[in-house]
C-alpha cells in the first residue's frame, strides 16, 4: 500500500511539473507577448513593464523564479488589472464554484445511483427505458444550451426562478441542475450497466435462494460491488462539474472563478488563464489522486503492485 | 404398392441437400445484423446520415450565402422565406444552420480519425513492444491521463489562436490517450494467441504482424471509440466556441451559432433554438449509433 501511494504521489508531481512547465513554455510563445495591447506603448513604458515583470531576465532564470513563486502558491500578478492578483481572484471565485460544484455533485450521486439500480433491476421495462432516454439526452445535450433552455422556460415563460445572479436560495437551482445533468446521465448509465454485471453473478443467485429479500440482495450484495466502476468515475465527475461552471457561470452571471476564467480568455488577460488553469489543473489533479487511493482501499481486487 | 417402395435409399445427391449448411457469416455481416435489431442505433444511423446529407447539399440548394447580409430585415421572423428566421445582421439562420453543420462535422471527422490514428498506433506499438519500451510508454499516458485534457485544449487554444485548423491541432493531440489505452489492451491479448505465432512462424515481421494481424482483430473498441470520439469532439468545438475560443467570424459553427443566439435569446428564441437542436440532435444520433455498435461489435456478447 504504501508503495502504490509513493508511485501515484511520484506521478501526481510530475503531471504537476509537466502543467506547470508546460503553461511556462505556452506563455512564452503567445503571440506578441503578453503586454501586446490593441494600443502600442511607449518604448519607454514597454521597457518598465518588462523590467517590472522581469521579462528581460534569461529564460531560464525565469522559469526558476516561476517554479519558485508557484511552490510557495504565487500564481502572479493580472496584467490587464493592475490592483489584482491571480491569488485574489481565486480566492474571491473559487468558494462560490465550490459550492455550487459541491451541490451539483451531490445532485448528481443522489439522482444518478438510485436511477442506475432501478433501471438495472427493471431492464427492458418501461422503468429502464425511461431512465436511459433521459440519460442519453442528459449526455447529448451540451451544458450551455441546457442552461440557456432552462432560463428561459423556468425564469422567463414560468417566473419560477430568478434568471441571474447569487445571493438567494432560487439562484442556486437552475445552475446546480444544469452542472448536474451530465454527470447524473452518466452515473445512472454506469451503475446500470455494472449493476446487471453483478446481478447475473452467481453470488447474487446465491443470496436470493438464501431466501434473502429483494431488498437485502440489492442494497446489500449488488450494489456494494456494483458502486466501485462509479468510485472511479468520480475524479472525472469532479472535472466535469469544475469545467462545465465555466460556461454555466457565465450564462447565470454567478461571480464564480469559472466566469473569471472565461472572462480572462475574452479579456486575453494571460497571466490570469495560466494561472487559473495551474490552479484548476492542480486541483483537479489532486481530486483524482485522492480518488483513487480511495478507490484503492474500497476494492479489495485491487492490488497495490504495479498498475497496468 | 409394396413397403419396399416407399423406403428406398437416397441416392447420394439427395443426401448433399439433406445437409444444412450454413453459411460462413463474415464479421462485419454478423455486426450489421445484430445492429439492424437495435432500433436506436438505426435511428441514430438514418439521422447521421441525413444530417450529413443536408451538410453536403444543403448550401448548395440554399439561395443564400451564409456571410450575406440583409440590413432591411434584421433580426426576421419566422418566414416561408426564412424558415429559421434572420440573425442580427440579416443573414439567413438556415444557410447558417447548414454551413454550420459542414464546420461541426468535420470538427467531429476529422478530430475523431487524428485521434484514431495517433491513438492506434501508439497503443498498438506500445502494447506489441512490451517491455521497457511499453513501460515508458504507458508512463506518458498516464501523465497526460492525469491532466484535465479541455484545460490544455483550452490553453493551445489561446497560444495558437482562434480558427478551425487550430481546433483541429488542439483536439486532435488532446483526446488520443483513451484510444491508445484500449489498443493497447486489445494487442496485449492478442498477441498471446496462436495466430500471431503462426503469422510469426510464416514468417511475417513484427511490422506486418501489428498492422496486418493485430489492429485489424482489435477493430471492433477502435470503432466504437471512435464514434464516439465524434459527438465528444463536436462538443468540445461548441463549449470552445461558447468560451471565445472556436472558429472565427464570418465562418459559424453550430457551436458559434448557438454562442451568438444565446446572446439574443430573449427576444428572439430561434437564434439559439435552431443550432441547439442540430448539436443536440447529431450528439444523440451518435451516442446512440456507439451505443449499438458497441453491442454489436462486442465480442463477449457473441453468441
Amino acid at each position: 500500500m504504501k508503495k502504490f501511494v509513493l508511485r501515484r504521489v511520484i506521478a501526481m508531481v510530475i503531471t504537476l511539473w509537466v502543467i506547470a512547465s508546460l503553461t511556462f513554455l505556452l506563455a512564452k510563445v503567445i503571440p506578441g507577448g503578453p503586454f501586446t495591447k490593441e494600443k502600442a506603448l511607449p518604448p519607454a513604458v514597454l521597457r518598465n513593464i518588462e523590467a517590472k515583470y522581469h521579462l528581460n531576465d534569461p529564460l531560464w532564470k525565469q522559469y526558476y523564479d516561476y517554479i519558485k513563486n508557484l511552490l510557495r502558491g504565487d500564481l502572479g500578478p493580472s496584467f490587464r488589472y493592475d490592483a489584482l492578483t491571480v491569488n485574489d481572484i481565486i480566492k474571491k471565485g473559487f468558494p462560490v464554484s465550490a459550492f455550487l460544484g459541491t451541490i451539483a455533485l451531490l445532485i448528481s450521486i443522489g439522482l444518478g445511483i438510485p436511477a442506475g439500480i432501478i433501471s438495472a433491476y427493471k431492464q427492458n421495462f418501461w422503468q429502464d427505458n425511461f431512465v436511459m432516454f433521459f440519460s442519453i439526452l442528459g449526455i447529448s445535450i451540451p451544458n450551455f444550451i441546457l442552461a440557456t433552455l432552462f432560463m428561459y422556460f423556468f425564469s422567463l415563460k414560468l417566473h419560477i426562478f430568478p434568471t441571474a445572479g447569487w445571493g438567494q436560495v432560487g439562484n442556486i437551482v437552475l445552475p446546480a441542475v444544469t452542472l448536474a445533468a451530465y454527470p447524473t446521465a452518466y452515473i445512472a448509465r454506469l451503475t446500470r450497466s455494472s449493476m446487471l454485471d453483478v446481478l447475473n453473478q452467481d453470488y447474487i443467485k446465491t443470496a436470493r435462494s438464501k431466501g434473502l429479500s429483494e431488498y437485502k440482495v440489492l442494497v446489500i450484495h449488488a450494489l456494494k460491488n456494483a458502486l466501485i466502476p462509479v468510485v472511479t468515475y468520480l475524479g472525472p465527475l469532479i472535472a466535469a462539474v469544475f469545467t462545465g461552471s465555466f460556461v454555466v457561470e457565465r450564462i447565470f452571471f454567478i461571480p464564480g472563478l469559472g466566469r473569471y476564467y472565461v472572462t480572462s480568455i475574452y479579456d486575453r488577460d494571460y497571466t490570469v488563464i495560466l494561472g487559473t488553469t495551474i490552479f484548476y489543473a492542480a486541483f483537479l489533479i489532486i481530486a483524482n489522486f485522492v480518488v483513487d487511493i480511495v478507490y484503492a482501499i474500497i476494492d479489495p481486487r485491487i492490488t497495490y503492485g504495479s498498475g497496468g | 404398392m409394396k413397403e419396399d417402395e416407399l423406403f428406398t435409399p437416397v441416392t447420394s445427391e439427395e443426401l448433399e441437400i439433406k445437409e444444412y449448411i450454413r453459411p460462413g457469416v463474415g464479421y462485419w455481416a454478423d455486426a450489421w445484423r445484430r445492429l439492424k435489431k437495435n432500433k436506436l442505433a438505426v435511428v441514430g444511423l438514418v439521422m447521421i446520415i441525413l444530417i450529413l446529407a443536408l451538410a453536403i447539399f444543403g448550401p448548395i440548394f440554399s439561395p443564400y450565402e451564409y456571410d450575406q447580409t440583409e440590413l432591411t430585415n434584421v433580426y426576421g421572423k419566422i418566414t416561408l422565406k426564412h424558415p429559421f428566421g434572420t440573425d442580427e445582421l440579416g443573414r439567413d439562420v438556415l444557410t447558417r444552420v447548414l454551413y454550420g453543420a459542414r464546420i461541426s462535422l468535420a470538427v467531429g471527422f476529422v478530430a475523431s480519425f487524428i485521434n484514431l490514428i495517433i491513438g492506434v498506433f501508439y497503443g498498438g506499438i506500445s502494447g506489441f513492444a512490451g517491455g521497457r519500451l511499453d513501460e515508458i510508454m504507458m508512463r506518458i499516458v498516464d501523465v497526460i491521463y492525469g491532466v484535465p485534457i479541455l484545460l490544455i485544449v483550452i490553453l493551445l487554444m489561446v497560444v495558437l489562436q482562434p480558427g478551425l485548423k487550430n481546433v483541429f491541432i488542439a483536439l486532435g493531440i488532446g483526446y488520443w490517450v483513451g484510444m491508445a489505452r484500449i489498443v493497447r489492451g486489445q494487442v496485449l491479448s492478442l498477441k498471446e494467441q496462436e495466430f500471431t505465432l503462426a503469422a510469426r512462424a510464416l514468417g511475417a515481421s513484427r511490422w506486418r504482424t501489428l498492422v496486418r494481424h493485430l489492429i485489424p482483430n482489435s477493430i471492433g473498441p477502435i470503432v466504437v471509440t471512435a464514434t464516439l470520439l465524434i459527438p465528444n469532439a463536436i462538443f468540445f468545438e461548441s463549449f470552445l466556441s461558447f468560451i471565445g475560443l472556436g472558429v472565427s467570424a464570418p465562418m459559424a459553427s453550430w457551436g458559434v451559432l448557438a454562442s451568438d443566439g444565446s446572446r439574443a435569446f430573449q427576444s428572439h428564441p430561434n437564434l439559439l433554438f435552431f443550432p441547439a437542436i442540430f448539436i443536440s440532435v447529431t450528439m444523440l444520433s451518435f451516442n446512440f449509433l456507439g451505443d449499438g455498435l458497441r453491442d454489436a461489435l462486442d465480442p463477449r456478447l457473441r453468441k
